[in-house]
């Protein structure tokens, strides 16, 4: 299965075998290596968070971290997570490279201040004087037991808004790529981490210093009669319903979004027109979710040459995915709907 | 004038020169000079909203002394002119501000009183009560990541900010740290329409800093000297590598919290009335006068120099430009702005 799931995941361009010096990595893997590098190439580089230090992530992703590079850089927080975003704002006017972590995205509320309030609009209300070159890591998503408060999508809340930007790759590739990138990036990035696949998901990570730009969706299959849009742990099941429906001669395109904000207009447009017609798969609710301006923007520019209603497979609107097994069942989107939902559009 | 010499003698002058001590009487008229010029703007129809400083004078002149321009940053709130005058911002960058002007260091964009300053050290701030109090941690964090000590951060907030969560993280991550930071909470009684028994049950907010494991000081904000020599002491043990202080300054506001406010609806005449008796203007007035280190046409002059100053930068400010839509969008990230990538 690893070895299925490594073929299936890797980056465009290690179609056709294995590079030279890839390695083959878990998605939480891919995040330590790109932190890693990232604190190797510039001592302005800072970690914090609440338990990155001593404990190394609760996930174990900064595990040695402090050993390494010492406790002036990787900075066990206060338990309170509006200043740990603020203090890496005052850090990133004044030079340094923070990377902040909220240890689980549904701990970010009381940082939606700093982050929204703050950090997007530092660049635009001194006029260019200053900017807030700063990353917010965290973990979200659901299908791990969590309950309310360890299961949320956050990304619908913060993609509103200009200043930010938004991304959420789920291959160890795209992380490694992407991580970079946000890290090298001279504005805030929000760099969201899809708890379920961090040891499930891996895939091949060539070795050295490479980029993603942000903004870049990438087609992950190929095909002709669909095209899905998705992101996150929802895109590996959508490439398993899609491959699936492939024996019964339905030809699917999936495309991983990976940004969010920006979002890759012309990747959408291209496969779309292609295709005719649409299906846009999220974890997060429906109402108001990033499928809702997919919908709008396709609606907008491409309506005439639709052959069906753009539809979406979202998360319900309930507050969120309960404890119980079957609640939490219920609110994830299994691979099972996909694939109908897909079958239908396909032959509508 | 043997008066004068005797009250030369008494005059405790905190270590500074006559020119110290002038110049913060310099900038006290100035403050008040500008801050009226605010609210005349707003009510002849020119600029849609002022914020005033009013009693804030003395202490404001009195802590941007403490301050070393250069290498000390200033990390104010929206009610700090003679903060931002006192560290090398112009009259004509304030009155540009008002007028929202394309010159303004904002561009035009943030409100009256929100100041952004780079070259003057003094970091971009929000309207929102003790969010820049974070970011004030993190520059102070960032000014020692090198271990070298010598720079410091002035974090300035009203007794209403202290409220905010986010001012009490602030303090404690500065503690734990031992950050160069002061931060002086100017107390002037009122939130607005929210007098401090409302906002706290304690009477000093100085003895807030027991909780976090700092210095909590106190001085007299109606003083300028008191003041100069409380911040000196606060911002010399944050530059020698000492950790935090907090300090407080006890002042008053005379004015509405600005122009779209009316404090006569919840405030007492005869308080105000008591408190502009004791209008710390006038008072540092006669304390220079009384000690010899001004005279009357010394004064008159420094008062007509500041009106002057202020017209001339009122007149300038007026006839700029509005800055231009097409701009609008500049600014958003470092690069294009593009919520949808092409």
């Amino acid at each position: 299965m690893a070895a299925e799931r490594a073929q299936q995941n890797r980056g465009p361009h290690e179609v056709g075998g294995t590079e030279p010096g890839a390695e083959c990595l878990t998605n939480l893997e891919a995040v330590r290596l790109a932190l890693h590098e990232a604190m190797v190439a510039d001592d302005k580089t800072v970690i914090l968070g609440e338990d990155v230090g001593v404990r190394g992530n609760v996930f174990l992703i900064t595990t040695g971290f402090l050993q390494e590079f010492g406790a002036r850089r990787v900075i066990d927080m206060p338990l309170a997570e509006a200043s740990i975003v603020g203090i890496a704002v005052g850090m990133a006017m004044q030079g340094l490279r923070p990377i902040a972590e909220i240890q689980f995205a549904d701990f970010i509320y009381p940082a939606f201040s700093q982050i929204v309030g703050e950090a997007a609009k530092i660049r635009y209300r001194s006029n260019g004087e200053y900017g807030c070159p700063l990353v917010i890591r965290t973990p979200y998503g659901g299908g791990v037991h969590g309950a309310l408060s360890h299961s949320v999508s956050i990304e619908a809340l913060f993609y509103h808004v200009p200043g930010l930007k938004i991304v959420a790759p789920t291959t160890p590739y795209d992380i490694k790529g992407l991580l970079t990138a946000a890290i090298e990036d001279p504005d805030p990035v929000l760099f969201l981490e899809h708890k379920k696949t961090y040891r499930s998901v891996k895939g091949e990570v060539p070795e050295g210093h490479f980029t993603i730009p942000i903004g870049k969706a990438d087609v992950k299959k190929p095909g002709t009669q669909l095209t899905v849009v998705s992101y996150g742990y929802n895109l590996h099941q959508a490439l398993d319903a899609a491959r699936e429906l492939e024996t019964e001669g339905v030809s699917i395109e999936v495309i991983d979004l990976r940004s969010i904000r920006p979002m890759d207009k012309t990747t959408i447009l291209t496969s779309v027109r292609k295709t005719r017609k649409l299906l846009i798969v999220h974890e997060d609710n429906k109402f108001g979710g990033i499928g809702a301006e997919i919908s709008a923007m396709v609606s907008e520019e491409a309506f005439f040459e639709l052959d069906a209603p753009i539809r979406r497979l979202c998360g319900p609107d309930v507050p969120a995915m309960g404890y119980a097994k079957p609640l939490e069942e219920a609110f994830m989107i299994s691979t099972e709907r996909m694939r109908i939902a897909m079958r239908d559009l396909a032959r509508f | 004038m043997a008066k004068t010499v005797t009250a030369r003698a008494v005059l405790d002058r905190g270590g500074l020169t006559d020119e110290q001590l002038v110049a913060m009487l310099w900038n006290m008229l100035l403050q008040r000079q500008l801050d009226n010029r605010g609210f005349q703007l707003n009510r002849q129809g020119k600029i849609p909203f002022a914020l005033g400083s009013e009693g804030h004078e003395a202490l404001q002149a009195g802590a941007a002394l403490a301050f070393n321009r250069g290498s000390d940053v200033l990390v104010p709130y929206y009610r700090d002119l003679g903060l931002v005058l006192g560290v090398g911002v112009t009259p004509l960058d304030l009155l540009n501000n008002m007028f929202a002007r394309e010159a303004d260091l904002s561009g035009g964009r943030q409100f009256p009183n929100h100041y952004t300053a780079r070259a003057y050290g003094v970091l971009s701030i929000s309207s929102i009560i003790a969010a820049h109090c974070t970011h004030a941690a993190g520059v102070a964090y960032a000014l020692t990541y090198d271990g070298k000590p010598g720079r410091a951060v002035l974090c300035s907030t009203g007794e209403g900010a202290t409220s905010q969560g986010e001012w009490h993280e602030s303090l404690n991550f500065a503690a734990i740290h031992k950050l160069p930071i002061v931060f002086l909470v100017q107390n002037n009684g009122w939130a607005i329409s929210t007098p401090q028994s409302q906002q706290m049950a304690i009477v000093d907010v100085a003895d807030k800093a027991a909780g976090y494991g700092m210095p909590g000081m106190i001085c007299d904000g109606t003083d300028p000297v008191a003041t100069y020599r409380t911040m000196k002491i606060a911002m010399d043990r944050a530059r020698a590598g000492g950790g935090p202080t907090l300090v407080e300054a006890k002042c008053y506001r005379f004015l509405s919290h600005s122009t779209d406010d009316d404090d006569r609806t919840y405030r007492d005449r005869e308080e105000l009335a008591a408190q502009r008796a004791d209008d710390p203007l006038p008072k540092y007035e006669r304390v220079l006068l009384e000690a010899g280190i001004i005279d009357d046409v010394g004064l008159a002059a420094i008062k007509a120099e500041v009106l002057n100053l202020t017209n001339e930068a009122t007149d300038q400010a007026e006839v700029l430009p509005y800055p231009s839509v097409d701009d609008m969008g500049t600014h958003v990230y470092a690069g294009p702005y593009e919520p949808w990538l092409e």
